[in-house]
């Protein structure tokens, strides 16, 4: 099937006001008639759950933390983009566009990435309002800095804790709407299940976390604002409690995943010290401004303490390979250059996976107390983690994964193929392409939360009548009993192996087999492993206790299970996909180490359709067209 | 990495079924912990092992893992976060600890945060604090231009260290008095020193404080065990703005 976008035509600057008018409206009074679902509450679902309450919506939101103001937005470090030009440095919203589309390596779809761009101003002047203390100069204006892939200074920040500010920011307005009583939030809850009525998205199933209680919940329209699968890895980036399970549940009720393949890999982070390790810690991209990347000339330096490496023994890899981007080259780019090296043998640290991001100069020309101010805290991170001193010695750094470009599949609106199921933020694919830029994810879930779903969601509801599904339709008592005998056969396994071996097996056949660099075999490899461990889990997984209590082994292993599933897709995606591109690189498809794009044969969005249990799934296609922006080889050298 | 020696270590953890189980404390061998180990990764060593001899695991709340999310909350040694210098307990490595080392391990002890299980506690009188009127009532869209509003540097910097405040608790949990100044103080001063909170700041006072009383936290009687507990570094003089503030409000 192709699948249509229902991008609005025409000249792309006027495309989104156009289609604002074009919306159908909900009458202010009808408004509170209408219940609105909101899954998350991290930038996108924040930010919807508290504008769709004061627009007069009924809102429940749900969040599986204590607490919604610790969504896993909280730990973006770097900045957020925006097309302000306050520098006058030539930035301007067709350039945001522009660079969008190509650091997204020609993957995404014209009109969505317009939109970003064009609401990026209104999402800083919304900040600013609500108290968020961007970073300012002396005489009180807000101060920018340049990001991975950018050529102007586009990035506003908050110290090293943008994202934190800014869900703080969301966090408050929710709960100015809490208080008003336009929002009802539900802490400690998981969606295990979307609800469908007649093929339309009716509600959800959540698991009470603390009582251990199955709930139903009925509404007109499901937000999904349920981040990103990268945990899939295992060992990533992401926060322990980040899953696919929110996204997976609705996928097996029918919504399309797309481009799955697209998962970033963030070229800064802390190396792995050991086996026992439950995460990886990312160093903000912002460090790449003022420190430089280097590996050792010669192998037999690797040993050696890098102080006493000479200038001349240094290979400054970035820098040589791309003189005009340098250390600031896109994620995507500088990840697979890391990789390159210490697959060369010139890795630094223990198992020589690490290379080195060097301060020296930086300190030399700035001062101590200038990198200090602007990077204090990250350096703090790093020294509670290695206790090594990032001012006297380079710090070491390995790629991990961070970010996952695919997600749900949605038309212009946000929503997905099931009528009233919308998916916002990172769980959807839609504007970051197949690689996503430095400080653009923050933009993109305030975007849709504060500046695109209010418009679109009334498209829809306008033309449904409200309160149509109730919590006792006999669909809801059904998802209610498959969730309880789902966990109840988690329960009774009792074997041998716990929920963390499992993961950990996955983790390692995704990042060995599926990871920065795929082959033909190697996914071919997962495809086989992946099912048997699948296979094997559901055999010999060990989950005690009882559903009717605070569980997290029977958490974590709900959560397993769908990434036994959801990695499957993963690589099936990669291995369908003979192309490089972003974040997908697949070794066959090169030219002198560069990824080779395929626009012939691969212009166009991969979605799939579930098809049922251990039954292949169905690809459907979106071709993606260019209009604006010239189909072009992606060089940053 | 496995080259380095490892240590053992003796737990004496607080295990409480549920909000009505009264709770008593139970004592665990951490074996083949590195120095490289944080204190949430050592426990998940404890964790494993636990399940693999058909124990129920030691329940904790936990998340990012990196500092930031305020999840973590664990009294270490009778101190909230364990008491390394603005470190949270995610963030705690295990070479501040020795082999052979005895550790307790509690959870926030506070009347207003209730104990769901083991080291989980109730945490959402925090939130009402904030819905109480940690905002600015600014809608969306339909705001100035960020520019329009000049906020210079040394205050959006103090504004700023305000801000930094995860909303963990450890504030409280040091307290003797249990109180959540600390907390509301950064809130309030955040707001108080930017034009955008100047609005409504005699009512956000008020009603913060008010939040502050009716979910059962303490008062200031300046230990300074809050801002020693802090894993932001969130200074004490932010208690005495808010106290400026309230004054304030009382006249205005």
């Amino acid at each position: 099937m192709i699948l249509d976008g229902k991008c609005p035509t025409g000249p792309i600057e006027k495309t989104w006001d156009k289609h604002r008018f074009d919306l159908k409206l909900v009458n202010p009074a009808n408004k509170r008639k209408y219940n609105v679902i909101v899954v998350g509450t991290g930038l996108a679902g924040g930010a919807a759950a508290a504008s769709l309450g004061e627009l007069g919506y009924n809102v429940q939101a749900f969040c599986y933390q204590d607490s919604p103001r610790r969504a896993h937005s909280i730990a973006a470090q770097g900045g957020i983009n925006a097309a302000k030009n306050y520098p006058n440095d030539g930035d301007s919203i067709y350039r945001l566009f522009y660079d969008t589309i190509k650091g997204g390596d020609f993957r995404a779809r014209e009109a969505d990435v317009w939109r970003l761009a064009q609401v990026s101003n209104n999402i800083i002047d919304q900040c600013v309002a609500q108290g968020v203390p961007f970073a300012r100069d002396y005489a009180g204006y807000l101060d920018n800095r340049s990001f991975g892939g950018a050529q102007v200074s586009r990035t506003f920040f908050a110290r090293g804790q943008t994202g934190q500010q800014l869900l703080l920011g969301a966090y408050s307005a929710l709960s100015r709407q809490i208080k008003l009583g336009t929002v009802k939030m539900y802490e400690r809850r998981e969606m295990l299940d979307l609800v469908v009525v007649d093929g339309v998205a009716k509600g959800i199933t959540c698991r009470n976390l603390v009582s251990g209680q199955l709930e139903s919940y009925a509404a007109d329209a499901v937000c999904l604002c349920t981040g990103g699968f990268v945990n899939v890895f295992y060992l990533s980036t992401n926060a322990m409690g980040c899953s696919v399970t929110a996204n997976w549940k609705a996928h097996r009720k029918g919504a399309y995943f797309a481009n799955p393949c697209y998962t970033q890999i963030h070229p800064t982070c802390i190396p792995q010290a050991g086996d026992y390790q439950s995460k990886l810690t990312l160093m903000s991209e912002s460090l790449r401004n003022d420190g430089r990347v280097w590996v050792p000339k010669k192998k037999e330096d690797c040993g050696k303490h890098p102080n006493e490496i000479p200038e001349d023994a240094r290979d400054y890899y970035l820098e040589r390979k791309y003189p005009s981007f340098g250390n600031l080259a896109p994620r995507d780019i500088a990840s697979r250059a890391a990789k390159e090296q210490c697959d060369d043998g010139r890795g630094v640290g223990p198992g020589g996976r690490g290379v080195y991001l060097d301060f020296a100069d930086s300190i030399k020309r700035l001062g101590e107390d200038t990198i200090r101010e602007r990077y204090g805290n990250l350096f703090e991170m790093y020294e509670k983690i290695t206790d090594e001193n990032g001012y006297k010695r380079p710090m070491r750094m390995y790629p991990a994964p961070h970010y996952a470009m695919g997600g749900l599949w949605v038309d212009y609106n946000l929503m997905s193929n099931i009528p009233g199921l919308f998916v916002l933020g990172e769980a959807n694919f839609s504007v970051h392409g197949a690689n996503r830029l430095g400080a653009s994810a923050l933009m993109q879930g305030l975007a849709d939360g504060y500046f695109v779903i209010p418009y679109t969601i009334g498209g829809y509801l306008a033309t449904v009548k409200p309160g149509q599904a109730k919590a006792d339709h006999p669909e809801f008592k059904k998802c209610e009993d498959d969730v309880k005998s789902y966990n109840d056969k988690l329960l009774s396994i009792n074997g041998k192996k716990t929920v963390f071996e499992f993961m950990r097996e996955l983790g390692g056949l995704m990042w060995e087999n599926c990871g920065m660099a795929r082959t033909k075999e190697s996914l071919e490899i997962n495809l086989k492993k992946i099912p048997a461990l699948r296979e094997e889990f559901w055999k010999n997984v060990k989950v005690s206790g009882s559903g009717a209590e605070l569980n997290q082994q029977l958490e974590n292993a709900g959560r397993t299970a769908d990434f036994l599933e959801f990695g499957e897709l993963l690589c099936r995606d990669a291995l369908h996909r003979n192309e490089s591109c972003g974040g997908h690189f697949r070794v066959e498809y090169q030219d002198e180490g560069e990824a080779q794009r395929d626009d012939v044969n691969y212009c166009y969005v991969g979605a799939w359709e579930f098809k049922g249990d251990n039954k292949v799934p169905e690809l459907h296609k979106e071709p993606l067209t260019f209009e604006n922006v010239h189909l072009a080889v992606r060089s940053y050298k | 990495m496995s080259d380095h020696k490892t240590m053992t270590l003796t737990l004496i953890v607080w295990r409480q079924k549920n909000a009505s189980d009264p709770g008593k404390f139970e004592t665990y061998t951490a074996k083949n912990i590195t120095e490289h180990h944080s204190f949430l990764e050592m426990l998940d060593c404890v964790n494993e092992d636990l399940i693999h001899t058909g124990k129920d695991p030691i329940v904790f709340d936990h998340d990012c893992r990196e500092g930031i999310c305020g999840m973590c909350s664990q009294v270490i040694n009778g101190a909230p976060h364990g008491g390394q210098d603005r470190t949270t307990v995610c963030q705690l490595h295990m070479r501040k600890f020795k082999d052979g080392d005895t550790i307790y391990i509690e959870p926030w002890r506070a009347r207003a945060f209730p104990i769901i299980r083991d080291l989980i506690v109730d945490r959402s009188a925090l939130d009402k604090i904030i819905q109480a009127g940690g905002y600015t009532s600014c809608h969306t869209g339909g705001v100035a231009d960020g520019n329009a509003i000049l906020i210079p540097k040394p205050v959006a910097d103090e504004a700023m260290d305000a801000a930094e405040c995860v909303g963990c608790g450890a504030c409280v949990a040091g307290c003797p008095n249990g109180a959540a100044m600390l907390f509301t103080g950064a809130k309030i001063s955040q707001l108080a020193l930017l034009p955008q909170g100047q609005a409504e700041a005699s009512a956000r006072v008020r009603n913060m404080s008010d939040a502050m009383t009716e979910c059962g936290f303490g008062n200031c009687t300046n230990h300074y065990e809050c801002m020693a507990a802090c894993p932001k570094g969130i200074n004490v003089k932010f208690i005495a703005r808010m106290n400026r503030e309230f004054l304030k409000a009382q006249f205005a």
